[in-house]
């Protein structure tokens, strides 16, 4: 039934692990990026500002409301015609990582209600600046409830790094799609494919909630 | 705009009282909390506060550490406006930076003593210190050992506040305030999220202040013992006003308006 050829599937091996490189390098930038940035519109969506956190809180609605195969496209397509002129990787990090950012974004706010308005008030009682404030004592404290939201966006962004093959950029599934337009088989490719994503992202799961715990164990929390 | 006219840009003089409220008013909607309140307390003095639950006590004390703004009036801190700033030779109301150079003078314990979960009890009291006196770390260790050994908690200062007591953390937080240095100190009720057995190792804490220490202070309580024992000068408050105020022992032994005596006598009872 089968016709598997593991010669064919040693020879294509390389690229596939070529790929699986590139894949988790735009993971992993986009996600660094959605990092920072989700912390950002986090604490704009409560600066004393009205207008910032106006215009914060109507951007991530925004974002959340489209789907990143439209903010790839516009970025990579669009940008050019108002003189931002992207490369297929840059434009796709770009986008994964202002995708994630306003749902990260989402993880960070939830964390950041959690911690109980007393603990605020201490760090003015203690006369802290507001950036004393937030990383002293707030985002410490507002990490460990968000971690678990936190690790399961990095395990989403893995495996939304499939959609930059729509503008080349040559992650795994463009590499398994272009491999297997070349010697008209598709069976060895994407089936590597699969048992790649999964032997990633199973035991990234596993080692997130590890962290988890560590983490909350080392600021004292339980 | 409000008429700020009557509000000097800054007190002087020789009894410049150290912290000053002058017609402070506060209120959330329609209700009034703090009316036209004014308050003078002198340097090194211990006042308390007492009165019925919703008089404003708390929000007195919240009003000077300014975690709220006030409605109108002026409080004053060591002379200069804390709540305002001096432009063009008239007071508008502070900005963020004037508040952070005033605010150095006030430090708080609060009711449920709000110390920093991710941190020791040391790590606690070294913060402000560190982060905002810039302190160098073995500056603030030292400090801070010796106030934790002040508040009897040298032995825990390794501790998470999570595996201390009610009555050990508010030590810790004691000690942590005092860390900042401050000329002001205020203490709204910290005895009582506490069990009957460990308030008395935190009355003796703040007993051994006012007995060693030229703090300024000012306590909300509902403890009428400690009250009398300890301070200089007892308000009774009502309807966000002061009713009676005076020495301890004239005020509970001999209050002179129907309202304090309603409310001692009331409190004698529940006792
Ligand atoms: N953030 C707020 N929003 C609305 N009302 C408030 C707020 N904070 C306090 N109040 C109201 O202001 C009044 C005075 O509150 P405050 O906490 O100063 O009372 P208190 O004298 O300390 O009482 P207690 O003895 O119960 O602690 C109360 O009626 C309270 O409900
Ligand atoms: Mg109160």
């Amino acid at each position: 039934m089968f016709d598997w050829k593991w010669e064919f599937a040693w020879e294509i091996l390389p690229r596939l692990v070529t790929a699986t490189g590139n894949t988790l390098l735009a993971a992993g930038a986009g996600y660094a990026i959605a990092l920072v940035l989700g912390l950002a519109l986090a604490i704009a969506q409560r600066s004393p500002y009205r207008g910032l956190t106006f215009v914060v809180r109507e951007f991530v609605e925004f974002i959340r409301s489209t789907p990143l195969l439209l903010q790839i496209f516009f970025i990579f397509y669009v940008g050019p015609q108002f003189g931002i002129r992207l490369s297929p990787w840059m434009s796709g990090m770009i986008a994964i990582g202002l995708h994630y950012s306003c749902y990260l974004s989402e993880v960070y706010r939830g964390g950041i209600d959690s911690v109980p308005k007393g603990q605020w008030e201490a760090a003015i009682a203690l006369n802290m600046t507001t950036v004393q404030k937030y990383r002293r004592v707030i985002i410490p404290q507002a990490i460990p409830s968000a971690l678990s939201g936190m690790g399961n966006y990095l395990v989403g962004i893995f495996k939304d790094t499939p959609m930059l093959s729509v503008i080349g950029v040559a992650e795994l599934i463009h590499t398994a799609n272009a491999i297997g337009s070349e010697h008209y088989r598709f069976l060895e490719p994407f089936t590597m494919v699969g048992i790649i994503f999964l032997a990633i992202s199973l035991p990234a799961a596993g080692l997130i909630r590890l962290v988890e715990g560590r983490v909350r164990r080392k600021l004292g929390l339980k | 705009m409000l008429d700020m006219s009557g509000f000097p840009t800054e007190l002087s003089g020789e009894n410049t009282p150290m912290v000053s409220f002058r017609k402070v008013r506060k209120s959330y909607g329609a209700l009034t909390v703090l009316d036209d309140l004014d308050l003078d307390i002198n340097a090194g003095e211990m006042v308390s506060i007492i009165g019925p639950s919703g008089s404003g006590k708390t929000t007195v004390l919240r009003m000077l550490m300014t975690l709220e703004q006030i409605n109108s009036g002026v409080i004053y801190v060591d002379g200069q406006p804390l709540t305002h700033m001096p432009k063009g030779g008239k007071l508008v109301p502070a900005n963020e930076r004037h508040l952070r150079s005033r605010r150095a003078d006030i430090g708080m314990c609060f009711q449920h003593f709000n110390l920093f979960p991710h941190m020791t009890a040391l790590e606690n009291c070294m913060e402000g210190p560190v982060q905002v006196l810039g302190l160098s770390k073995a500056e603030a260790r030292d400090r801070s050992e010796e106030l934790l050994e002040l508040v009897g908690m040298i032995a825990k200062k390794d501790q998470h506040p999570s595996r201390l007591s009610g009555g050990q953390q508010q030590r810790v937080a004691i000690a942590r305030a005092l860390a900042m240095r401050p000329k002001v100190m205020l203490f709204d009720e910290v005895t009582s999220a506490l069990d009957p057995e460990v308030i008395g190792e935190v009355t003796n804490v703040i007993r051994g202040l006012v007995s060693e220490h030229n703090l300024t202070m000012l306590m909300v309580t509902h403890q009428m013992g400690f009250a009398r024992d300890i301070s200089d000068r007892v308000c009774f408050f009502y309807g966000g006003k002061i009713e009676e105020q005076g020495h301890p022992s004239e005020l509970f032994g001999n209050p002179q308006r129907e309202r304090t005596q309603q409310f001692l006598s009331a409190v004698r009872e529940a006792v």
